[in-house]
């Protein structure tokens, strides 16, 4: 736990594929158990940020801290620092060659090097809490979608994470998948885990998140709380997202 | 259609002649058994390389996918490895190894022209499953990566756990179509060995006996045991399908 309760730090953060620069300077602070929902259109750097606060894409300029520890700094051991940070994907990512039981067990034995018997219990109790027990020896291929998701997120949550990114973990699944999935998210807010959460489901943004920041184009243009940003955008760009969501009847 | 090959072979004029001299069932008899001792030499030669060439163009194809400036050199050398040893027809290279080796006769190397024999398969043979394995390593999506390396995992341990079981199972069926050539290509070892394998012994025969019905022998024998081989590959496919789908059905 850092000393001023900053349990991620985003600064002046910048990122180009190629020419294109998808992300343009991004300042953002995430407290220890806060929830905050990243909003904004396809394209508008969401999912970049999300892999760059895990290392999984190297970053052009800025900084990234998590719990007091930068972790931009040149030679670190990204293995170490993604331990501390869960991800779970909008397509899953689940091995599809190891059963349930093994997608959780895997990181904890091979990443953490906890003993066989020891991850086992921690992932059946994990499963158990989610109420996948009955899954643990199935193909992840015999599961539905929101199923699958879920164990996705154990499998992150079975690292112990000091924080959880999600990267809209919902916009693959069918309708009727999607509160499943967004219930178990809401138990994790309610046990205080940190979460940074890309999302379409408006809804559940406003119900969940602390605090909620708009992307557009690259950079954080607006960011308040859920009453603020839904009830009372001030920028113009944020108030035709959000108008454009209304029409498509996602709110 | 296979019926009127039949009828066209069997109606020609020196079908009597050609009857005679291919499919002699005295002479089988006679050469069958040898033969098929013969053959377990094949099986021993196929068997052994198998192995080697199994784990080493495992090493190549890693080699060959790492990414990342500081693994060049390694690239590199799977690269000129994979175009040299493809390059060159399998029979020359266990030609010159078969003789060029034992008789430059270094001491501490084995000798056996059969050993360099074998080992020349296991090279030209490793640089062609290594690229089935790397096809195999490519066709696994990024995210998988992604997903292992986001839990921690290090390069190595992503390799070993969650992208070759997967490259692996996905190229079962081309490697099983190497593994049958390889067998095949275990009669190229008679170029440069003393004792017999089956078709060095069905030639003995046919030399002296004027008589082509112990290669017959030879051929039915390699049928004996590739036909089985890709049976049981498509058994085992089929089995690993349904496991993992089949659940979703019911």
């Amino acid at each position: 736990m850092s000393k001023d309760g900053c349990a991620l730090r985003v600064v002046d953060l910048h990122k180009s594929f190629d020419k294109l620069e998808v992300l343009r300077g991004i300042d953002l602070e995430v407290d220890e158990h806060e929830v905050v929902c990243l909003i904004g259109a396809s394209g508008s750097g969401k999912s970049t940020l999300l892999r760059c606060m895990n290392l999984l894409e190297p970053i052009d300029r800025g900084q990234i801290v998590i719990e007091g520890e930068d972790v931009t700094v040149r030679g670190l051991d990204v293995n170490r620092i993604r331990q501390r940070v869960g991800i779970v994907f909008q397509a899953f990512n689940l091995f599809p060659h190891m059963t349930v039981l093994r997608n959780v067990t895997l990181g904890p034995t091979e990443a953490l090097g906890i003993s066989k018997g020891e991850a086992r219990e921690l992932s059946l109790e994990l499963l158990e809490r989610f109420g996948l027990a009955d899954k643990r020896d199935d193909y992840p291929d015999r599961l539905s979608g929101g199923q699958q998701q879920r164990v996705a997120i154990v499998r992150a949550l079975a690292m112990k994470p000091d924080v959880m990114l999600l990267d809209e973990v919902t916009s693959a699944l069918d309708p009727e998948l999607v509160a499943e999935v967004l219930n178990v998210i809401r138990e994790l807010a309610a046990g205080g885990m940190t979460m940074v959460i890309a999302t379409h489901e408006m809804g559940f943004a406003r119900d969940i998140a602390h605090r909620i920041c708009f992307l557009d184009e690259g950079v954080i243009l607006e960011e308040g709380t859920p009453e603020q940003i839904f009830s009372q955008p001030r920028q113009e760009r944020t108030q035709r997202f959000l108008q454009s969501i209304i029409e498509a009847g996602r709110m | 259609m296979l019926g009127l090959i039949v009828w066209a072979v069997t109606s020609s004029p020196n079908w009597p002649e050609v009857k005679q001299a291919f499919f002699d069932p005295e002479e089988f008899k006679r050469a069958f058994p040898e033969v098929a001792r013969a053959f377990v030499r094949n099986v021993q030669y196929f068997l052994i390389a198998e192995v080697f060439i199994l784990a080493w163009a495992l090493v190549l194809a890693v080699m060959r996918s790492l990414q990342g400036p500081v693994f060049f050199p390694l690239r590199a050398l799977a690269i000129v490895y994979t175009d040299l040893f493809r390059g060159i027809p399998t029979v020359l290279i266990v030609y010159l190894l078969g003789f060029g080796i034992p008789s430059l006769g270094l001491p501490g190397v084995p000798t056996g022209a059969a050993f360099w024999g074998v080992v020349g398969l296991i090279l030209s043979y490793s640089a062609y499953v290594a690229e089935v394995y790397r096809a195999g390593i490519e066709s696994v999506h990024p995210s998988q990566a992604a997903a292992a390396r986001s839990l921690g995992l290090s390069r190595a341990k992503t390799f070993r756990f969650v992208i070759i079981p997967q490259a692996v199972r996905r190229v079962i069926p081309p490697l099983l179509n190497d593994f049958i050539g390889l067998q095949k290509d275990t009669a190229l070892v008679a170029f440069v060995v003393a004792i017999p394998e089956a078709f060095k012994q069905g030639q003995i025969f046919q030399a002296a006996d004027f008589n082509f019905t112990p290669l017959l022998a030879v051929a039915l024998m390699f049928l004996l045991v590739t036909v089985p081989l890709t049976r049981f590959t498509d058994w085992l496919l089929e089995r690993q399908r349904r496991r993992r789908q089949a659940g979703a059905i019911v």
